[in-house]
């Protein structure tokens, strides 16, 4: 473990740009470990009173729409 | 449809997962809570226009990778300290040995391009099939999967193959039989 990289380069297949199972795998862990240590974190004050407050009846803000045009722009770019 | 109660705990159950993906595109943790702000503000205001029983989580990502990109092309000169801001969102301090893997991954995945880096969090991290990526990238199925690929073989060739890139075949195999090479 103290030496991720030449144990990691000996079981790849150089030259063919090809992913070993163990590459693969490994990456895939690393990138879970970044994402989950967020996740974990749970939701932060100032979202859940953001979300409490904008459901209070009649208390929804209005929320400026510099672009307008923009809002409905989901799932294009 | 309209903000039920039901409907507002399911936005707030996919906060964590929001956080999560705005700091793995952004690297910043300041500028990744405002992402999730930003996104919470215009998902409440457009409520009327989720499809009640559509993925809401998909529905969600959209609208903060949407706007993480053109904010994106606003700020793409601007120097960030994305790696000292990312450290101080963790929990727990990690080990020596651990914090420093961990920031060579955090600095190979900011080297990928944007939509290779986007496609491989959607897919390996948050979870999501090829066919939920391709409509939050508004892109099709098949590009998200070489996204993904190229994803990892950039990864795999940053971190764990020493100077891969650029070597050619000669330099590769010398890399090979040399060792470690002088």
């Amino acid at each position: 473990m103290k030496d991720l990289k030449s144990q990691a380069s000996r079981s790849t297949t150089p030259g063919k740009g090809g992913l070993t199972p163990e590459i693969q795998s490994r990456i895939g862990h690393q990138l879970r470990a970044m994402y989950d240590d967020v996740v974990r974190q749970g939701v932060p004050d100032r979202f859940a009173e953001l979300i409490k407050k904008l459901d209070a009846p009649g208390a929804t803000p209005h929320v400026e729409n510099e672009g307008g045009s923009n809002d409905n722009n989901n799932g294009r770019d | 449809m309209p903000l039920t109660d039901s409907l507002r705990n399911d936005i707030l159950a996919a906060v964590p997962s929001l956080r999560a993906f705005a700091i793995s595109l952004s690297g910043n943790a300041d500028r990744a809570d405002d992402l999730v702000q930003e996104t919470l503000l215009r998902a409440l205001a457009n409520i009327d226009s989720f499809q009640p029983g559509s993925n809401l989580p998909a529905w969600l990502f959209t609208i903060l990778r949407n706007l993480f990109r053109s904010d994106y092309r606003k700020r793409r000169r601007e120097v960030e300290d994305a790696e000292g801001n990312y450290a101080k969102t963790l929990k727990t301090q990690p080990s020596q040995n651990a914090h420093l893997e961990f920031e060579e991954f955090r600095t190979a995945l900011d080297k990928l391009p944007q939509d290779q880096r986007e496609a491989l969090i959607l897919v390996g991290a948050s979870g999501f099939s090829y066919e939920d990526a391709a409509s939050i990238c508004g892109c099709a199925v098949g590009t998200i999967k070489s996204r993904v690929n190229r994803a990892r073989s950039k990864l795999a060739a940053l971190l764990y193959v020493d100077g891969a890139e650029d070597f050619g075949p000669d330099e590769t195999v010398r890399a090979v039989i040399g060792g470690s090479g002088g």
